[in-house]
């Protein structure tokens, strides 16, 4: 350690040190780097155990990205949220919600669908401001008062849709003015190497860049760990908590939104129970990806990562032969794996100099 | 050293009285602290310190008398027009945030930007550079300012915390009980860092229970007990040493009945051991 004898109170001026451009050290010790290899070595367990069997090939390779890239729109912005030091487990309704609004103002109201997706889209804009002033004002943790949220919406959307329609799903909406359109946003598919791939990929991969642009190199990504980190010290030289913590619920509950309308165009259908389960695979993709729970720090790259592994291990298992039931046995085992390697680098990013 | 008597007043208040329902936290306090000097705030638990430099930092309203800055009277109703006002408080452990990049944390709620429009980014570039100069001013020497703050060490820790303050262009430094967690090197470490403060013209008011770390540094001792002003004035340094300021923070008795005590402990000690030499 470099200080000057106690007592000068001279600064001391030291030779100006070059800012190391590159540390191997540094880079193994980034959040992400347990995801990128987990990632690597599923891909290479499914090249050796399937990749004879389709694993390995355009349409396999378009499946399980359709997967990831479903998932991944979601953890990009839940990344940030655990972040920011908050869950969002009222996603998984919000998802169905949002699809059963559209379709309905477009089906059994007759307007145009692009409506419906208008509204769809302001009713996850309020979800997602009265998760984050609920949160706020209340002090509850926000695990709690987004499950409460989960129920109260998924609920609410079986209620309504049963009142208005006597069933719980509704088709058709290939059929409706605007639908035309609204594929070409959210369900545009592109052809590579002979297989057809979603534009669901696209998005994820645009919102990836995006939402890890926001944490890495704009002010706004500063007070998001800031605030996950210490909101009392973060509080103290000046970030804007409330405004922090009420657009990382919106941007959430935004990603839902996108997801739902996603489904919705791809199936040409909406049901009440979309979206279930959604909420829990999306933190798993985060902590997957290098996440804390406990907020201050992660990675959206690691997200992105998380949601990948996730969509190989759900395809893969069955390119293997494997009932697909494994599945969850799987993702369980590697989340626990997860988080005790992320517990692993954690320690060294604050131990080592 | 020349007892600067004459320095401009950074931050005063003048018979200050705080009650929290029944119980009354500070009662007719009057301080006076100066630019370029190290006012040091002393007292027990519960003496009214917290209390006092919350009324400063404007997190509480003073009940009856004034606050006055610069000469200026002023009525803070939020941290943030005392941060405002160019008085900053470094908290003993909510100062930084472990996980979070050096340079990151020394511009957390100050980030510089560059590029325009939508692109208007965190300049990371000019943070690294701000941060490791002001670092090696410290004479702290980082491999790297994108380390995270945890690995630092207490005391590298708070020296920045109150670097970070005073780039930002603090005229007041409220440091509460900066060498409570530290060892002696590391206390050295952050009180060179004050030294260093005070010499810029910056007012240090220095909130501590450890008389040997405060001493040497301060200019001005304010003994805070039961919620009022020890003796009803604030000394100057030339006028009390470091046996009267440990003697009056303690209370005079009861000190001496501390000593009692522990002389009839060693006593008992010393029985004891005779009776074990015996066995």
């Amino acid at each position: 350690m470099a200080t000057a004898p106690v007592g000068s109170a001279e600064p001391l001026m030291s030779a100006p040190v070059a800012q190391p451009r590159f540390s191997a050290k540094k880079v193994l010790l980034k959040p992400e780097m347990g995801a990128l290899a987990g990632a690597i070595a599923v891909w290479i367990f499914f090249a050796v155990v399937a990749g004879d069997r389709g694993f390995l090939n355009a349409r396999g390779t378009a499946s399980y990205l359709e997967v990831a890239a479903e998932l991944g729109i979601l953890a990009a912005f839940v990344a940030l949220l655990m972040i920011g030091g908050e869950f969002d487990l009222s996603l998984g309704s919000t998802i169905g919600a949002c699809g059963m609004i559209a379709a309905l103002v477009a089906s059994e109201y007759g307007h145009n669908l692009w409506l419906g997706i208008g509204i769809s889209l302001l009713f996850a804009i309020v979800v997602g401001m009265a998760n984050g002033i609920l949160v706020l004002k209340t002090g509850l943790p926000s695990f709690i008062v987004t499950l409460a949220m989960l129920f109260m919406i998924r609920g609410a959307t079986t209620g309504m849709t049963l009142k208005i329609t006597n069933r719980t799903q509704v088709g058709g909406l290939n059929d409706l003015p605007g639908y035309d359109t609204a594929s070409k946003l959210f369900a545009y598919e592109f052809h590579l190497f002979g297989a057809s791939f979603a534009g669901s990929i696209i998005w994820w991969l645009v919102l990836t860049v995006i939402a890890g642009w926001i944490l890495l190199r704009s002010r706004f990504g500063n007070w998001i760990t800031g605030a996950g980190g210490n909101l009392q010290a973060a509080r103290n030289v000046g970030v804007p908590i409330e405004r922090v913590k009420i657009l990382l619920f919106v941007g959430t509950a935004v990603s839902a939104w996108l997801l739902a309308m996603i489904q919705i165009i791809n199936a040409s259908s909406a049901d009440v129970v979309r979206g279930e389960f959604k909420e829990f695979y999306a933190i798993v993709a985060a902590v997957i990806g290098g996440t804390l729970l406990t907020g201050g720090y992660g990675s959206v790259i690691g997200a992105a990562l998380g949601a990948l592994i996730f969509g190989m291990v759900q395809q893969g298992i069955v390119y293997a032969g494997v009932d697909g039931q494994w599945f969850d046995f799987v993702l369980g085992a590697m989340l626990l794996s997860a988080v005790l390697v992320n517990r692993f680098v954690r320690m060294r990013a604050v131990s080592t100099r | 050293m020349t007892v600067a008597n004459n320095r401009d007043s950074a931050v005063e208040l003048r018979n200050v009285s705080k009650f929290f329902g029944n119980v009354t936290a500070l009662d007719d306090v009057s301080i006076d602290v100066h630019y370029g000097e190290v006012h040091c705030l002393l007292g027990d638990n519960g003496a009214g310190k917290s209390t006092l430099i919350k009324i400063i930092s404007g997190v509480f309203k003073p009940d009856r008398g004034e606050l006055l800055v610069d000469g200026q009277q002023v009525r803070f109703s939020s941290p943030r027009e005392s941060l405002d006002h160019g008085i900053a408080t470094v908290y003993q452990d909510l100062a930084m945030i472990p996980l979070m990049s050096i340079s990151r944390n020394f511009f957390l709620g100050t980030e510089p930007l560059t590029g325009w429009g939508p692109l208007r980014r965190f300049d990371l570039k000019h943070a690294d550079q701000v941060t490791r100069d002001e670092l090696s001013k410290m004479g702290i020497y980082v491999r790297d300012t994108d380390q995270p703050v945890g690995t630092l060490s207490g005391g590298e820790r708070q020296s920045v915390a109150i670097a970070r303050a005073v780039y930002h262009g603090a005229k007041v430094l409220i440091l509460d009980e900066p060498t409570a967690a530290l060892g002696v090197k590391e206390a050295g470490v952050v009180l060179r860092y004050v030294a260093q403060a005070r010499a810029r013209g910056i007012a240090v008011i220095l909130i501590t229970h450890n008389v040997h770390h405060a001493y040497p540094i301060a200019d001005r001792f304010t003994i805070l007990n039961r919620g009022g002003v020890m003796d009803s004035k604030t000394y100057l340094k030339a006028e009390i040493t470091r046996e009267e300021v440990v003697n009056r923070m303690a209370g005079g008795e009861e000190l001496d009945d501390l000593s009692h005590e522990l002389a009839e402990f060693a006593r008992r000690d010393e029985a004891l051991a005779d009776r074990e030499l015996q066995v």
